[in-house]
């Protein structure tokens, strides 16, 4: 059976790290694939103004196009380059909360996630998300420093 | 002519006899603003207030409450039966997690709910106290539980009927449903009623919408700080909100969008804290409101008086009926419309049946309203129009004062809160007033442009001009939408009915589920 990982990537140079120790560690499992997902923070009861949410379905397929294109396509290009199977998601929510639900989704055998000092998501993934996600996941975490 | 009416006659009389006596002094620039508006939309607002022959109550009034109850009646109690599935809705029980990102059930309600929850809430309900006595709360609240009917009915189809554009963007409201439902039932008219919406509910948005807001956020404002001209309130207003709408500055406006919410719990927590501290007092507030409500306990107009100024105020406050709120609700997404229908039912409630209830329980309790001790009955001001009051003050000063006498300090932060419900809920209608005038007149740059322009030159009018003209006109342009409206409604609540059993019967059946999220 296929064994799949779940890495979370955040742009940034932290996922990068993260990216390249599942790499590693598919190549020494074998048979593994590798679920590369980006999240855009987002929560349904954030407060927006009527014009905001008339436009608020262009903003999103705007915000998954950019994420795709930037983020996870090339991360998804690079490990096959490498010879290792792997699919990319963009998904909108809170960090933690959707990294564990694609876990669980995709009966993965872990979460990846990078550790980074620098601020924008990696700070979010070290806030209170990352305390989140390495005590409810209900599949182990793997912090890379 | 309304009473309302009459008041401004005099009140214009007797600004006009005060001007003659000095006759050396130069006519201020409000006092020219406030007359000519007064002589300019009069044969208007006394076409829509005009009373039902025979009796002082005016037909609008009736046409709002006959449709909410029939609405009420139609779908079957539908605000009682599935208050339950709105709460389960706005939870976001029932989204599916692979639609995050879209514009959820919340934030719909949220934004709604600022375009309504404003100076209604404070000023509105306070005008309603002082002329119709408590007993007017009564009404108002019953007209609340009603109207929820009507705003189930004219979201779902805001929801329905509205436009998708290719880019992804939405336009919804009651033009769209009026044209397209018609033309789907085959009826004709559509479009020519579509038009007519559309021209109110750009009035609507001058009006109620932004006058209205602009005079009482400088009547707060001038309260605090002293008396200074209303034209500079409002222009420093006209400029913010040109700075947003027109500008894009979106910070000004998502930091209001976040700051309103607080403001609107701190003003339900503040009005709860003055109940508890008089919590002895609560039993005789009901007692007042109830009495009041059938006796009239001396007010101008007795009962009828109470009862017009309830279901007045309510409505002005809560728009159901009126179609604003469906352009707001249909920016959602959803597979079904009927879904921000259930959503929507709730906005009347906790703008009207909580909110409301809220300042006229304060405004009661801290015994604002002067009872004559010999008859026990509530004491008229001199002119007749309205009960006296301590320090004779009316609109939002009353509700100030009633919160004032029991925190010495609320004043202020009720002018803050005046100040960012007065901007809130101009952004949000000034968004409505936009989408009608598209509708008329095409989407484009140069067109919105010069809605916007127009949209702010109408707050410094607002800010100028002196409450009694602005709140006539302001309620006769809100309701002068739900004429249109709710015409329309009677002839589309077919269509609503067939979606609510087709979703009853599966929702019942199982087929629709709530998500693990």
């Amino acid at each position: 059976m296929t064994t799949k990982l779940v890495v979370g990537l955040d742009g940034h140079e932290s996922g990068e790290r993260a990216l390249a120790y599942a790499e590693r560690l598919a190549k020494l499992i074998g048979d593994c694939e590798l679920m590369i997902v980006y999240v855009v923070e987002w929560s349904p009861y954030s407060f927006q103004t009527a014009e905001e949410n008339a436009q608020r379905h262009k903003r999103r397929e705007e915000e998954i196009s950019t994420a795709t294109e930037r983020v996870v396509d090339p991360a998804v290009a690079k490990v096959t380059a490498a010879g290792i199977k792997a699919t990319g998601k963009v998904r909108h929510g809170d960090v933690s909360s959707i990294l564990m639900a694609v876990a669980e989704e995709e009966k993965a055998e872990q979460i990846i996630v990078g550790r980074s000092s620098e601020g924008g998501f990696a700070k979010r993934i070290f806030g209170s998300a990352a305390s989140n996600l390495v005590m409810h996941a209900s599949v182990p975490v793997t912090v890379v420093n | 002519m309304n009473n309302l009416g009459k008041l401004m006659l005099l009140t214009i009389a007797s600004s006009a006899l005060a001007g003659a006596a000095h006759a050396q002094e130069a006519m201020t620039l409000d006092q020219k603003v406030n007359e000519i508006f007064a002589a300019v939309t009069g044969p208007f607002v006394s076409l829509i207030f005009a009373p039902i022959p025979g009796t002082g109550f005016p037909w609008i009034v009736m046409w709002l409450v006959i449709a909410a109850t029939i609405f009420t009646i139609y779908f079957g109690f539908v605000q009682f039966r599935f208050f339950g599935h709105a709460i389960g809705l706005v939870k976001g029980d029932y989204s599916d997690p692979n639609d995050a990102g879209e514009v959820s059930h919340f934030q719909a309600l949220a934004t709604a709910l600022s375009g309504t929850v404003g100076l209604g809430n404070i000023a509105g309900v306070a005008v309603a106290v002082g002329i119709g006595g408590p007993g007017a709360t009564f009404w108002m609240i019953l007209a609340g539980l009603l109207g929820m009917a009507s705003k189930f009915t004219e979201c779902t189809l805001g929801v329905k009927y509205r436009n998708e554009y290719e880019d992804g963007t939405v336009s919804g409201g009651p033009m769209y449903y009026i044209s397209k439902g018609f033309k789907e039932l085959g009826l004709p008219g559509g479009k020519f009623l579509a038009i007519m919406f559309s021209i109110f509910c750009i009035l609507g948005a001058f009006g109620g919408g932004n006058m209205f807001q602009a005079n009482q956020a400088h009547a707060q404002i001038s309260g605090i700080v002293g008396d200074y001209p209303g034209w500079i309130t409002g222009i420093i207003f006209a400029a913010v909100v040109f700075a947003v709408i027109v500008g894009g500055i979106k910070s000004i406006a998502n930091v209001t969008e976040k700051i309103v919410p607080f403001m609107g719990i701190l003003y339900v927590g503040a009005a709860l804290i003055i109940l508890l501290v008089n919590y002895d007092k609560i039993g005789w507030a009901f007692g007042q409101i109830l009495g009041g409500a059938f006796t009239g306990l001396g007010v101008a107009g007795g009962f009828v008086g109470a009862l017009i100024q309830g279901f007045k105020r309510a409505a002005f406050s809560n728009e159901a009926g009126v179609g604003s709120a469906a352009i707001a609700h249909s920016a959602v997404r959803t597979k079904e419309p009927i879904t921000e229908g259930f959503v929507s039912l709730l906005e009347p409630l906790i703008d009207t049946v909580v909110i409301c209830t809220m300042t006229a329980l304060v405004i009661t309790i801290s015994q604002q309203l002067i009872v004559d001790p010999a008859t026990g009955l509530y004491q008229l001001n001199e002119a007749g129009s309205s009960i006296a009051t301590v320090g004779d003050v009316s609109g939002v000063a009353l509700t100030s004062a009633a919160f004032g006498s029991a925190i010495g300090w609320f004043p202020y932060v009720l002018a803050i809160a005046v100040v960012l419900f007065a901007f809130s809920t101009m952004i949000s209608w000034s968004y409505y007033g936009l989408k009608a005038w598209t509708y008329l007149f095409g989407e484009g740059k140069s067109s919105e442009l010069t809605f916007k322009i127009i949209f702010c030159i109408f707050i410094v009018i607002g800010a100028a001009a002196s409450l009694g003209p602005v709140i006539d006109f302001s309620d006769a342009a809100i309701f002068a939408m739900s004429v249109v409206n709710i015409f329309c409604l009677y002839f589309l609540m077919g269509l609503v009915k067939k979606e609510l059993r087709s979703y009853a019967s599966r929702l019942s059946a199982g087929e629709i589920k709530k998500f693990k999220h």
